[in-house]
Parts: structure tokens; sequence; C-alpha cells
């Protein structure tokens, strides 16, 4: 291997070590603040991915019909609750979809990448709330483990029901950008560049957002101690639903920038989803730089593999997970009783 | 075990013997093969009923081990030709060995980190058998010789299907036996107790490697009888996908209970093959509908059923009010004074030294600069308000938090740096200010988790039953004690069924079973009633008379005044006074802490 070629193969493993990496946050979002290991978050990478598709393509997508089923449901279970409770129902399931119902249906026939990209967005974060709130705040109080299972039955019912909306066939996302441009002996691609810049203004606008708002200090505070936000009056309904919304946000944008890369089947989510997860172990499921950096390592111990020993790729990232845990193992002290 | 206990197993044995023997002679061929998968599933079923629902651990990766054992056994019997019995030795000890290697990364982490790695591993795993050349990838390797033995084989499918489920019913047995036992009652802390298991002297990490060993081999018997069954194997029902089924059989059928395994396997093996036929002709088209709709279903039992089906199932048999009450309890010993049996002291012995101990959490010190000394036959109190540093001076002494500056001797030997479980063994018993028990288990059951060290039958004699002498000792042992501190009427009953101040003397009776020099209660009197209170200061004197130290944790001061020969005062994590009760008693500063100054 020359220099080139591993110019090369380092520039696709930063750019898939950024996707991991946003993966990583959505997941550590969620999971400290409702205990929920997030497995669908990759499925909802690929609805956003193909929901751009499918919109750049003039059609429309089948998740947004499920977004206007979905929503059905959870408004009239909210007109059921208080005269609040209603008023945001209303406006969040009854308003909303239909707002970009209508949006899709004038919009997507004229094909504008961008536009795409956005209603794509539009599309899949509210299914965040929506997974939080049929889902798992039923059972918010149950253990992680049990947890964890719900989470992987629901990630069989995303590939399921991805599979009726987007048929078996692979598909790309719009690209941001088709410039590409010289830097010394490598030609790097303008979305390779827009998928950092995108990671990067994330990231900063995550820190802004649980550093100064009230929305995020909420997060935040429900995330350190739970029981303890309950008890100062944050509704954990209102938190989780956040948190999911969030996630689902960051999973939707990861796949339409990753889309644009890599065409992706209904059921690739779940695989880029896990590398996210080896990214977020390595932070211990807390840290948020810890797991930053391994994302980068794993993006880019990915690309090399599939260089050298393509076949064993995937074992080769895993096998990654067993220093960290070690490392782990021997950090944490006396057994701790679980929750 | 009661005789009705035993009369019961024996019947339930012979039904399944009769069952296993005469249906396979029945069953139309289709279901031949359908049972098979059932059986099959139900063994790797019961390993995760064990993983999950008894030690609250799980596993997304068990189809690997499943696969594991059954490549092992396919390579040596159809290409080194060795007979299918050393192809189970080798598919039983790779999957042990790797998944003992596995545990020794993951088990002293928290439960959810064993099941992310687990998919990790199924992935990896997967990808193996799909890519080395030597196990011929997706074209699978077919023609596996069929079981036999000596001159026996076994190609008639109907008689697998005999062997299939005669090993299931084993399994199970063997399952049972484990869990009524004293390392069945030790697996049972792993969910949710093990800072108490620690307590009494259980290796908690050695032991959920343990069970995760243990699932992992009988999913590898599974592997085994898999290869031999269907006599062709591929990568495909090695996959992450059939892991995460087997784990959704056990949610189905009932994660806690060991029939929740077979129960949940025979639905989801029909369930699945009903699907198949059924919803491609309802929808008009093939696809992954039955795994949404399958999924789907899932999730609702999570969240409306989550013990599972089979707890559902009992409740629509057995009518209200018909649950057989607990077989009398005739082996009860008469209540034992003074047994003597306690490790011996002599008065005036040094159990327990404090030398300048201090322990901080972060800027705070919970406790700076503490020494006093507990002796034989003695009762020290410790008192102080709250916040006083009490409670962290207790999980000190027991090991559960190292001191940061200063040094403890036990029995005059520096136990410093010891963890609670050698602390335990040197014998040291202490109970918790917020009881730690097993709610759902009988009070016998809890008390008798006291006695695990006065135990050596380890996991396989209890699988095999050869650990019952030893149990009845223990088991006898629990009684005494619970009898003792005036527990000998609801042996049977759930301890979380109780009221909170008799938990606590569940907790005391616990302790009692380890047999200890040195014993440390934190508010032992906290929600007992007068007559309550009188026994268990009773009690404590005849403790002290036997020999035995107490180190007492009490807000009750009547209680403490009357019955301690010392009290060691602290405030603000410092010791501010200790002397005889009276004196503390009259102590301006005391009163000081106390009172916040006197008029």
């Amino acid at each position: 291997m020359d220099l080139f070629v591993f110019l090369a193969l380092l520039q696709d493993g930063i750019t898939t070590g950024a996707i991991y990496l946003l993966l990583a946050v959505g997941l550590l979002i969620v999971f400290s603040v409702t205990r929920v290991i997030f497995v669908p978050q990759g499925d909802l990478l690929a609805y956003g991915a193909l929901t751009a598709a499918s919109l750049q393509l003039g059609q429309v997508p089948g998740t947004l019909w499920l977004l206007d089923g979905a929503s059905a449901v959870a408004l009239g279970l909210s007109l059921l609750g208080g005269r609040r409770e209603a008023l945001r129902g209303v406006l969040v399931w009854g308003l909303y979809p239909i707002a970009i119902t209508a949006a899709v249906v004038i919009l997507a026939p004229r094909q504008i990448p961008a536009v795409s990209i956005l209603l794509a967005l539009a599309i899949v974060t509210p299914m965040g709330p929506l997974i939080w709130r049929f889902a798992f705040r039923p059972i918010a109080d149950a253990s992680v483990l049990a947890l964890l299972i719900l989470a992987m039955a629901l990630h069989f019912v995303l590939i399921g029901a991805g599979l009726v909306f987007f048929g078996p066939e692979e598909a790309s996302a719009p690209a941001l950008t088709d410039s590409s441009f010289d830097l010394g002996m490598l030609t790097v691609s303008g979305q390779s560049v827009a998928v950092l810049v995108c990671c990067a203004v994330l990231v900063l606008g995550l820190r802004w957002f649980f550093g100064a708002t009230l929305q995020g200090k909420i997060l935040r505070a429900a995330a350190s101690d739970r029981l303890g936000a309950r008890l100062v009056g944050i509704d954990a309904a209102t938190t989780g639903a956040l948190a999911f919304g969030l996630a689902a946000f960051i999973a939707a944008l990861a796949g339409v920038l990753i889309g644009a890369v890599t065409p992706l089947s209904y059921d690739a989510g779940f695989d880029i989803g896990l590398k996210g997860f080896v990214a977020a172990i390595m932070g211990g499921l807390i840290s948020y730089p810890m797991a930053a950096a391994g994302a980068v390592l794993v993006g880019v111990l990915e690309s090399l593999s599939s260089f050298w020993a393509s076949a064993y790729r995937e074992v080769i990232v895993f096998t990654l997970l067993i220093p960290v845990l070690v490392w782990l193992s021997l950090r944490s002290g006396s057994p701790e009783d679980r929750a | 075990m009661t005789s009705t206990g035993s009369a019961h197993r024996w019947l339930a044995t012979a039904a399944t013997v009769a069952l296993i023997v005469a249906v396979p002679a029945a069953l139309p061929a289709f279901y031949v093969t359908l049972f098979g998968y059932v059986g099959l599933a139900a063994l790797v079923a019961l390993g995760l009923v064990l993983l999950t629902g008894i030690s609250g651990q799980t596993s997304f990766g068990q189809a690997s081990f499943v696969g594991l054992a059954a490549y092992a056994t396919t390579l040596l019997t159809k290409f080194a030709g060795a007979p299918p019995i050393a192809g189970l030795a080798a598919g039983l000890a790779v999957t042990g060995t790797i998944a003992w290697l596995l545990g020794l990364v993951t088990a002293r982490l928290s439960g959810h980190f064993l099941a992310l790695v687990s998919v990790a591993w199924g992935i990896s795993f997967f990808a193996l058998f799909g890519t080395l050349p030597w196990l011929h990838g997706f074209n699978g390797i077919g023609d596996i010789p069929p079981l036999r033995l000596g001159p026996l084989s076994a190609a008639n499918q109907r008689v697998n299907l005999g062997v299939i489920w005669s090993v299931v019913a084993i399994i199970m047995l063997m399952s049972a036996n484990l869990l009524d036992s004293r390392m069945g009652r030790a697996i049972r802390t792993l969910n949710g107790a093990r800072l108490m298991a620690e307590s009494v002297g259980i290796n908690t990490v050695q032991l959920s490697r343990a069970v995760f060993t243990i699932a992992a081999i009988y999913a590898g018997l599974a592997g085994f009888l898999f290869a031999h069954f269907q006599r062709f194997i591929s990568p495909t029902p090695f996959g992450l996908g059939i892991s995460i089924d087997y784990l959704f059989m056990v949610i189905i059928g009932g994660a806690g209970y060991l029939w929740g395994a077979p129960v949940g396997a025979t639905l989801v093996v029909m369930l699945r093959d009903q699907f198949n036929d059924w919803i491609p002709r309802i929808t008009g088209r093939p696809g992954d509908f039955e795994l949404l709709v399958f999924s789907l279903m899932v999730i609702l039992l999570l969240q409306r059923a989550p013990e599972g089906l089979l707890p559902l199932l009992l409740r629509l048999v057995r009518r209200p009010g018909t649950t057989p009450a607990a077989a009398p309890d005739t082996a009860t010993p008469a209540l034992a004074t003074g047994t003597g049996t306690y490790q011996q002291t002599t008065p005036g012995d040094e159990l327990l030294a404090l030398n300048s101990m201090s322990r901080f959490f972060g800027g705070l010190a919970a406790n700076r600069d503490v020494s006093f000394a507990v002796q034989a036959s003695e009762i020290v109190a410790l008192i102080g308000p709250n916040g006083a540093g009490k409670t962290t001076l207790f999980n000190v002494v027991s090991g559960v938090l190292p001191p940061d500056a200063g040094g403890i001797k036990l029995f005059g030997t520096d136990a410093t740096h010891l963890r609670p479980r050698r602390v335990a063994a040197l014998g040291i018993a202490r109970t918790f200010q917020h009881v730690k028990l097993l709610g759902a288990r009988s009070v016998l059951e809890n008390v008798a988790l006291g006695a695990h060290l006065s135990g050596r039958a380890g996991i396989v004699r209890a699988m095999l039953r050869l650990d019952r002498a030893e149990e009845a000792h223990l088991l006898a042992e629990a009684r005494t004690q619970a009898a003792r501190v005036g527990l000998g009427g609801v042996l049977h009953m759930p301890a979380g069924d109780l009221p909170l101040g008799q938990q606590r003397v569940v907790e005391i009776a616990r302790a009692l079973c380890l047999r200890p020099r040195l014993l440390l209660l934190d508010e032992p009197a906290a929600g007992l009633r007068l007559p309550e209170k009188q026994r268990l200061a009773a009690l404590l004197r005849q403790l002290r008379a036997e020999g035995m130290g107490v180190l007492l944790v009490e807000h009750d001061m009547d209680f403490v005044m009357q019955l301690a020969d010392r009290v060691v005062v602290m405030d603000f994590g410092q010791k501010i006074a200790e002397g005889p009760p009276a004196r503390v008693q009259s102590d301006p500063v005391v009163l000081e802490a106390y009172l916040g100054g006197v008029a």
C-alpha cells in the first residue's frame, strides 16, 4: 500500500468515523436520559437516507404515511388527556404532520436536493418521540435489560416496515455537493468535507444546547439523577421525548450524509448503528470525548481493514472492543448493584 | 425438598419419559422435524432462562455458541471420522472455553455491557463461519454422520426426536436441581443484590461467569444435536437474528421460569411456521411482514406481561385460592439456645480495631481519624446525628469501601484492603440500613444465603443432586437461626411480604447463619414494635454471652443505652465521645451535637 491509497483510506475512515460519532452521541443522549439502549437508531439512519432518496425521485415516501398514522394515534391519545396536553397534541401531532404532508406533496415533484434532505429530516425526526411514546414510555421504569430487549424487537419492526416502504433495493441520498478539490496528491470529495462540517456544527450546536438552553439543562439534570430531576418537577415523559427526538434527528442527519456517499438498503442501518455502539462503549456509555475518539478509531480501522482483509472487517472492528472492555473492567471497583 | 415435592418430581419425570417415547412414534413426519427444532430451541432457551430471567444478564449471541459446537462436531465426525461422542466433548469444550473467556472480559461490568458485546461476537463468529475456508462458507457442509452409540445408529428422525427431548428433560431436571441448591440461591442474588451476596461470601464475579458458561454449554449441546439431527450445517442458523429469536422465546414463555423455555420455544417455532404460511396469503406478498407482526407481539408482551405467558397460563389453570399451601415444616429442629457453634472467641479478644481511619467523598470527610475497638463479648453502639458517617464506617469495616487513610485490624491482623467476601470469610456478618433481600424468595431461602460459606457443593454437584446431605444441613442451620430470631412461623413466606421491621430481622438471621465472631447491625431496631425490640435485645445479650462482639448503629436511645457496654458517638465524620452509656449521656460535647447546645 502506498501513501496515496493510505490517505484515501484515511479520508474514508474519517468520514465514516464522523458518522459513527454522530450515532454515538445520539446513543449516549438517549441512554443517559432514559436508560434505553437505542438499537433502532441505525434503522432511523436508513429511513433518513431512503426517505431523502425517494423524495429526490419525486415519490412520496412510505415513512410519511407511517408518520401520519402514528401521529394520528398520538393525537387521539392526547385529546383524551387534559386540556393543555390536548392543545399540545393538536400542534405537535395534528398540525405538524399535516404541514409536512402538504409540503411533501407540493415540493417532492420538484426534486431539489436540499429540499429533499430537509423534508427527510422533518419526516424522520418526529419518529423519535413517537417511538418513545408508544414503545418505551409505557415501561420506562423497567430494567435496562428489558428496555434493551424491547429496543431489539423494535429494530425488527422498523426493518420489516422499511422493507414495505422502500423495497429491497439500495438507493442513494442526494449529495449536498458534487464538487471535489485537490489537496496535494489527494482528491478530497466535497461531500466528505460536508460530512465533517455538519458533524462539527452539530456537536457545537449540542454543546450550546446542553450548556445554554433550559431544555438542555433539563436533559442534563434528568441524565445525572433521574429521581432527583423528577422530584424538582422535571417530567420524565418530556425529557424522554426530547432525548429521542434529538437522537432521531441525529440519526436522520447521519443517514442523509452517509447515504450520499454509500448507497444504503432498508436493513443497512443496524450494522452502522453497531459501530456507533462500539464507539459509545469505548466512552463507557458516559463520556462524550472518549466516544468521539472511539468513533474515529473505528472508522479508520474499518476503512484500513477493508483494504487489507475485507472479509474479516467486522471481526476486526468488534475485536477492538475486547481491550476496551478489559480496561473498563479493571477500572470498575467492587460490584455494584444493578438497576 | 419435602416428600410431596419429591413425589411430584418423580411423577413429572415418569410422565415426561412416557411422552418422550410415545409422541415421536405417533407424530406425522412434518411435526417430527418441527418438534425437533422446538426441542433444540428449548435447550438454548433454558440457558437463557438461567442467564436472563434468574441472574439478570443477557446475551444476543447464543446462536453463535450453537454454531461453534455444531462446527466442532461436524469437523471431527465427518472429516476426522471420530465418533459423535468425541464431537460432543469437543463441542462442549469449545463453547465452554470461549464463553468462559468472553465472561472473563465482561463479568465485572453491568449486565447491558455483556448484552452489547454479545451482539459484537454474534456478528464476528457469524462472519468467521461464513469466511473461514475450511468451514466451506455458505455452501455449508452436508452428509454429517448421524448419532450412534455402539451399534445403535439414529438415522431415523423419530429416534432423534426422542433423543433431543430426552436431553431437554434431563437438562431441565438438572437446572431445577441447581436452582434448588446453595449455588442456586447464590445465582438469584446476581440479579440486583450483588452487594448483599458479597457480604455473605459469594463470589459474584466468578458466579456470573459460571452462569454465562452454563448457558453457552446448553447452547453447545443444542448445536451438537442440531448438526447430527439436520445432518447439514451452514452459517445461516447461527446468525444474530436467530440469537435474538432465542431471547424472544424466553421473553414470551417467561424468563423467570424453567418451563418458560419449552413453552416459549414451542410458541415461537409454531407461530413462525404459521406466520410463514398465512401472512403472505393475507398480504399477497412474501417478505418481512411476519417478522414485523411477530416483533410487534413481542413489544406488546414486554409492555403488558413482562413476566411472559407462562405465569398467565398458570393463573388460568390454577383457580384463585387453590394455590397449594406450603407443606408444614416438620423438619424444623427445636429452638436452639447457646449452641456454641459460632467461631470461638475468648472474652477480651480484640475483634475489630480502627486506627485513625479516614474516608473521603471528594472534599467531604465522611470519616476522619476515627479510632476505636470492639472486643469479644461486647456490644458497642455507634450513634450520632444523621450524616455523621456511621453507615460509611460500616461500609469501610465490611470492605465495601476502602479507607483513604489509617488502618483496620480484624482479629488482630491487618484487614485494611480486604474485599467484602474476604471480610465475611473471616467471620464478620452485617445487615444493611436499606434492607437487601430477595423479596420474591422465601424467608428460609434468604436466611440460608447466610450459610453459603459453610457449604462446599458446587454447581455440578447441585445439578446431579449429590449435595443433599449438605443442603439439609444448611437448611437446618437456616431454620435454627430463623427460629432463634422468631421467624419460625413465616419460613415459607416470600421475604418481601413481611413488614419492614421483620425484614430487618430476616437480615439478622441471615447474618447469624454466617456464624460470625463479630456482628455489624445497621439500625436493627428500626420499624420494630416494643415487644419485638425487647426480644431482639434479649437475643443480642445472649449472643454476647456466647462470646460474640456486636457493633450496632441505632437511633433508638432507650434500646442503645440499656443494651450497649460502650457507646461511640460520631458527628461530622469524627468520633466526639466514647464510653459507657451513662457517661456518654451526660457528656456536654454529645449534648451539643444532638441538641445544638444546652440552654
